[in-house]
């Protein structure tokens, strides 16, 4: 024996904890959502709206395509090379004043804020409305620690008031309509005028007095960030409201947390995504705010700055050359918007922060696909209509993904031990049948004996599982002859 | 020249009409079709639930058929969208590099009916005659993996008598998704009644499409609500 080098015990990227995965497959939870009538009408009438204003703002684009290539060759480059990119980040971050956090995975990120929060000796936080600290359920974690929490992005403070989850990426509160909300706000809102209109400047001034004290109150800041740039050290959170500004600009603390993903190379990069952001997202040329900062400036603005990069399954993501394209995500939600699974379960379905088709890749990868879990079954959640890939600022080939992941789950499905499903059986089977002609041939003239079940044409009921066909679709009577019996008589 | 045509497994099995059709339109045209028989299935619906390993063979199978002809025509855009988007990478995922190869030469011969047609054959009135009120449906994999644009509604607007009109919101999905219809069944519902919703507003005696698939899914939900509206497939309107 020659003396070989010890075999590395291999590192183990981690898996996604937090809220990225519901207690019930899609199919179920989708039940529930299906039979809320009211659900339905707010978010079809939503996404409509939306859906219009997007098309319409796209289309005023002439190099929209040109665009969307760029940045989908941007997002590729940076997932090549992130590595590097996340050190450059910390270098100039750092260089610039401020500290930068590395967190696993949710409980990581969650004890590395809270204790941050801890040390200012502030028991009141403001927040700007963030992916991110949803994912990690941050706001839990800061409650349990007896921080005051409170959401500043009008959609956010809805739910939060509420008691309820965000359903939508960018329009949190899709779901719920004008009166749900003025409901929400008499109930929940200390010190509002219990006669308020459902009029929605009546309900924005009602968040304004409510939100105006704790901007100048609070000591701390918390935020996500929509790019954070690798070679100045800058982050950036684009908004609608203003609010998020206050938050990025009065606290002395800002805290921000930002999946390791969201880098870009170069300042120049902003560029190109911030054409495709506004328009893919809310419909318009340009949001109205745009906040960056790069380090401290002693003086003025938060003089105590810290990032913490989370990972949380983006690097167990990365590792798949087909599936890392989720990752490339600049959570615009326009393929929640133009798909229609989601306009008719909403968010709440898919049981994760991300929703819609872009949840319907990214939760299952960063939570792992195992063959048993509630999120192996978002990728089935789609009838791969390919409305989401063409909506994509970035270009990310959902439906591929959504493919390439239940090849996934059915391998890791077939791995487990125990006796074949009766769906793997019925797919061997068919698979076994159809690759040889005569088999194919006996198997099609069989299909005719269901003629004994047809009544005027169509078969009105079939047996468990095509009964699910059935319950409201009729089949129709198979033919007398296939086709091949009839060529061949020619 | 000689063209083959995939009939796809399910019209052969449940809709033969729509292949006899083809074949009406076909030699119409002059074109010599032939009928393979040692095809089956593409293997689309095992790809698409998530057995590649299953789907493998199938792929294998289909390349083998096909292989030796210059044109291959299905009168379905989500099997033609199959064989040219998704048997190379069914092969290369699970390692045939080689099979990989002869399924992208194929891939790149594949045709569904309208773009066949319109692009190979440069026609766009075939001679039908239709005089009925259509409304089209534009199929998924038609609009969004073929990207077909608007061939079939210019084959359609060529047909003497037809009463042509348009679907609102035309492009969203009818529901089916293969096995998400059974998956997915109340979702799969939800997206039906809103289809059909679309569909009996035109007031239209025919709901036609490129796919059998779908227009069995929309035809299904349509004949249990005794809507009286019927489908047919374009190829079925080309024909007659």
């Amino acid at each position: 024996m020659t003396g070989q080098p010890p075999i590395p015990v291999p590192v183990r990227a981690p898996r996604g904890t937090g809220r990225l995965e519901g207690d019930t497959a899609f199919p179920a939870a989708a039940r529930v959502a299906l039979a809320d009538s009211q659900l339905r009408r707010n978010i079809g009438a939503a996404t409509a709206t939306i859906r219009d204003k997007r098309a319409q703002a796209v289309a005023e684009v002439a190099d929209w395509e040109a665009l969307r290539r760029a940045g989908e060759q941007i997002k590729t480059n940076t997932m090549a090379r992130l590595d590097e990119l996340l050190i450059q980040f910390e270098s100039r971050f750092t260089e610039h004043g401020g500290t930068v956090h590395w967190a696993r995975d949710a409980a990581e990120a969650n004890r590395i804020v809270t204790e941050l929060v801890r040390r200012t000796g502030s028991r009141s936080v403001v927040k700007v409305k963030s992916m991110a600290t949803q994912e990690i359920g941050l706001n839990d974690a800061l409650e349990a620690d007896g921080v005051d929490v409170v959401e500043t992005d009008l959609a956010e403070l809805i739910v939060q008031l509420g008691h309820d989850l965000p359903s939508h990426i960018l329009v949190p509160a899709i779901h719920r309509n004008r009166s749900q909300i003025r409901d929400t706000f008499v109930a929940e809102m200390p010190g509002v005028d219990a006669s308020i209109s459902d009029e929605p400047a009546a309900l924005a001034g009602a968040a304004r007095t409510h939100l105006r004290q704790r901007f100048l109150s609070a000591g701390v800041a918390i935020s996500g960030a929509n790019f954070g740039v690798a070679e100045t050290g800058t982050l950036v959170v684009v908004e609608s409201e203003g609010n998020g500004r206050m938050c990025l600009t009065l606290p002395n603390t800002l805290i921000t947390v930002m999946g390791i993903e969201k880098l870009l190379p170069t300042f120049d990069d902003l560029g190109v995504f911030m054409q495709l952001l506004p328009r893919s997202s809310t419909g318009e040329r340009m949001n109205p705010y745009t906040t960056m900062w790069t380090g401290v400036t002693p003086g003025d603005g938060p003089q105590d700055m810290h990032v913490v990069l989370l990972d949380n399954g983006r690097t167990a993501t990365l590792a798949d050359e087909v599936g890392r394209q989720a990752l490339h995500c600049i959570r615009c939600s326009a393929c929640l918007n133009v798909c229609p699974v989601y306009e008719r379960t909403g968010g709440h379905a898919y049981g994760s922060t991300y929703p819609g088709p872009i949840g319907a890749i990214l939760s299952p990868q960063l939570t792992g696909v195992d063959g048993h879990s509630p999120n192996d079954s978002l990728p089935f959640a789609s009838t791969l209509c390919g409305a989401c890939f063409d909506a994509c600022p970035v270009r990310i080939d959902i439906p591929s993904i959504l493919v390439h992941l239940r090849a996934q789950h059915v391998e890791a499905a077939a791995a487990t031990p125990g006796p074949p499903s009766g769906e793997q059986a019925a797919m061997s089977l068919a698979s076994w049948v159809m690759r040889s002609e005569r088999r194919y041939r006996w198997a099609t003239q069989r299909i005719r004996l269901g003629r004994i079940a047809a009544r005027r044409g169509v078969i009105r009921r079939l047996p468990w599982p095509l009964s699910r066909w059935t319950t409201t679709r009729d089949a129709p009577a198979p033919p007398d002859a296939t086709f091949r019996e009839w060529w061949d008589r020619q | 020249m000689t063209t083959a045509l995939f009939v796809t497994c399910l019209a052969d099995a449940m809709f033969p009409d729509v292949g006899r059709a083809t074949v009406t339109v076909l030699e119409r045209l002059g074109v010599d079709v032939v009928f393979p028989s040692a095809q089956t299935c593409c293997g689309q619906m095992h790809i698409n639930t998530g057995y590649q390993r299953d789907a493998l063979p199938l792929v294998r199978h289909f390349v083998d058929t096909f292989e030796a002809f210059e044109h291959i025509v299905a009168p379905s855009a989500s099997c033609a969208g199959a064989v040219r988007h998704q048997h190379a990478m069914v092969a290369r995922r699970l390692g045939d590099e080689s099979l990989a190869m002869r399924a992208e030469a194929i891939a790149a011969r594949t045709f569904e009916l309208s773009e066949y047609l319109v692009d190979v054959l440069g026609v766009t009135d075939v001679g039908a005659h239709f005089p009925h009120r259509v409304a089209f449906h534009p199929t998924c994999h038609s609009l969004r993996v073929l990207r077909v644009q608007d061939k079939p509604l210019t084959l359609l607007r060529a047909v003497r008598g037809i009463d042509l009109v348009e679907l609102d919101r035309a492009d969203q999905c009818c529901g089916f998704g293969g096995t998400f219809a059974l998956k997915n069944s109340d979702t799969s519902a939800a997206m039906l009644a809103d289809k059909m919703a679309d569909v009996v507003r035109t007031r239209a005696e025919f709901c036609t499409a490129g796919d059998s698939s779908c227009l069995m899914h929309i035809g299904g939900g349509l004949s249990r609500l005794s809507t009286g509206v019927l489908t047919v497939h374009l190829a079925e309107i080309l024909a007659s």
